[in-house]
């Protein structure tokens, strides 16, 4: 009896609820530094992040996700990270949203990177030059006879497109040409070197860090790193030459940025001059990358202050 | 207060109650489906529905021009849920009438606790047998060099779909009055032809649901199929090809895209016709049930 009379009241109450728990998000957490962005990185800022926390107890506690360059950007246009970390350049259609939002990027190089391109060990080549490289992930070359090797169809590996390593091949190698639909678009670095040591006719690339065995200082099991030549008639170097990494003799050397919404606040201006600085610099040559130069330190002190 | 009204009064709360609860279920379907819809329509002014639909081409971050076509997607998701059916329901209903009709009480009392032990695996350990053990097995088979294949997706998702298809045909099996079985070998009829002709025709409409949950199981699945299929955008061609399904497009893409872009209002887009593929196949079943109900009488 009292039941048919609330029917329509009850039916009203639990849509006006829902309505009104929907927009409530609730955000709050424990004041943490919050660093999203590049699966290059993570590894190497995870690292970072750990040994500042180790000298610093008293400091603000540090949170390092991944996600991919373009998720960090994302979340740096979004206002939900602190820190982005990216393996490449920002694009012009994230610079126009930022100016957009009116978000306002101080953009540090903190580590350089030589991209590597890796097969598996099976594979008689060692070198390559950057239009082949190009060729094959665009998908114009797809038998690694084309290129010297055996009569073997070419089985691609790569990231997917949030990924900084995606993008920067794509401008830098592809020369802003689409990726061949073949590509099998892995979740991480990780599983890119996993795919390639057991896949004797594949191809793929990865950050420096991740392809060099840090113990022995030789490629991961299961991994060849090839030479790049800059043209067929250029020496090809290996991404595993300082020298040549930072000379730019090496065709396809990158900085690592991190980049954070205007002034970075206190914490993180002091997390920041602990990578940039003496300490940190070593940490990065320590996870197998290559510490900045002259001309990023330069940048880096300005955009501090 | 009367004993009377005190009864009545207890009542009416319990009716509104469950009345509460009825109406949570049908708010929270149609709040999703709204979200869906919402989000998705302002995907289509700058994309044209046709290119949508049938463009096999999927590269939105393109330098060259973006491109939103879902063809090889829904492609390759119904290819790896097809698969996975065909496998997972003679499997499943064979193991359901073994458990029902032939097994010992003990056999029965081991097998049924594993069966839903396996339905408790993570997607995520499912996914990564995939790749460890599933992926050079396909690759030594067929002779190829990677197993991260269409079919390496089908048969991780059979396995997933086997549990609920198993347990739901049973428990249908089980349900069919024992006086139509005895009957059927009281006339003459071999266990085999009971099963055939009696058991199974008798429990259809909960084999079919059986068959309709475990297909909505495959078609939602993410993890396992982001993690063992090699996520290529190319359109399938084959069960050796690696393919990418709705629901690791929008798991990979959904953290990077910044919000209310096309690219964000696109992935909605996709999420919006799993939604209905999903609402089709349920719907498939439901008038299915209702004809074989209807004829029964």
């Amino acid at each position: 009896m009292l039941y048919e009379r609330f029917k329509k009241w009850i039916v009203a109450a639990e849509l006006a609820m829902a309505l009104v728990f929907t927009p409530i998000l609730i955000g709050q957490g424990k004041k943490m530094i919050q660093i999203k962005g590049s699966d290059t990185m993570i590894n190497l800022v995870q690292i970072l992040a750990e040994e500042y926390m180790g000298k610093n107890p008293k400091a603000t506690p540090i949170a390092v996700l991944g996600g991919g360059s373009g998720t960090g950007i994302t979340a740096l246009i979004n206002g939900t990270t602190d820190i982005a970390n990216h393996s490449r350049d920002l694009s012009p259609k994230e610079t126009n949203q930022m100016w957009e939002r009116g978000v306002k990027p101080r953009v540090f190089a903190i580590a350089v990177d030589g991209l590597s391109i890796i097969v598996n060990e099976k594979n008689p080549l060692n070198q390559l030059t950057m239009d082949q490289v190009g060729a094959i992930y665009r998908g114009d070359v797809k038998n690694w006879q084309a290129v010297g090797g055996p009569a073997q169809p070419i089985s691609l590996y790569g990231r997917q497109s949030n990924s900084g390593t995606y993008a920067f091949l794509q401008e830098h190698v592809l020369k802003n040409k689409n990726y061949s639909p073949d590509v099998k678009e892995m979740n991480g670095n990780a599983q890119i070197i996993e795919g390639v040591a057991a896949d004797a006719a594949a191809i793929g690339y990865a950050g420096v860090g991740y392809v060099v065995d840090k113990a022995t200082g030789k490629p991961m099991k299961g991994l060849k790193i090839l030479n790049i030549a800059k043209d067929a008639k250029a020496q090809g170097y290996s991404p595993t030459d300082k020298a040549a990494v930072d000379s730019g003799n090496y065709p396809i050397s990158r900085a690592l940025f991190q980049s954070t919404n205007g002034k970075p606040g206190a914490d993180a201006a002091a997390f920041l001059q602990f990578i940039l600085g003496p300490e940190g610099q070593k940490i990065v040559e320590r996870e197998g990358f290559y510490p900045i130069g002259a001309k990023y330190i330069e940048a880096n002190t300005k955009n501090l202050k | 207060m009367t004993k009377q009204r005190l009864r009545n009064l207890k009542e009416s709360a319990a009716k509104a109650f469950f009345f509460t609860n009825g109406i949570l279920a049908i708010v929270v379907l149609l709040g999703i489906f709204v979200l869906l819809l919402a989000s998705a329509v302002p995907a289509f002014r700058e994309i044209r529905i046709k290119e949508f639909l049938t463009s096999a081409a999927w590269d939105p971050t393109s330098p060259v021009k973006a491109e939103y076509g879902i063809l090889s997607m829904i492609a390759s998701t119904v290819l790896v849920t097809v698969v996975a059916v065909v496998i997972a329901f003679p499997i499943g209903l064979g193991v359901a009438a073994y458990l029902s009709d032939v097994a010992h009480w003990r056999v029965r009392e081991i097998v049924k606790p594993i069966v839903e032990i396996l339905a408790g695996i993570p997607s995520v350990v499912v996914g990564f047998l995939g790749i460890v053990l599933l992926g050079p097995a396909l690759a030594k088979l067929f002779g190829k060099t990677h197993g991260l294949n269409a079919l390496n997706g089908a048969i991780l998702l059979a396995v997933m779909a086997l549990p609920t298809i198993i347990s739901i045909s049973e428990d249908s099996l089980n349900a069919v009055p024992s006086s139509y079985s005895e009957a059927s070998l009281a006339l003459g009829g071999s266990r085999w032809q009971t099963l055939i002709r009696v058991k199974i025709p008798a429990a259809l409409s909960g084999i079919i649901a059986a068959f309709m949950l475990g297909m909505g199981r495959a078609i939602g699945e993410t993890m396992t199929v982001l993690m063992a299929t090699g996520n290529a955008r190319a359109f399938p061609h084959g069960l050796l090809d690696s393919v990418r399904t709705m629901t690791s497009n929008i798991a990979i893409e959904l953290g990077e895209v910044p919000y209310y872009t096309t690219h964000y209002y696109a992935l909605f887009a996709i999420g919006l016709v799993l939604f209905i593929m999903t609402f089709g196949v349920n719907l498939v079943a439901d008038v299915v049930l209702r004809k074989y109900q209807e004829r029964e009488q």
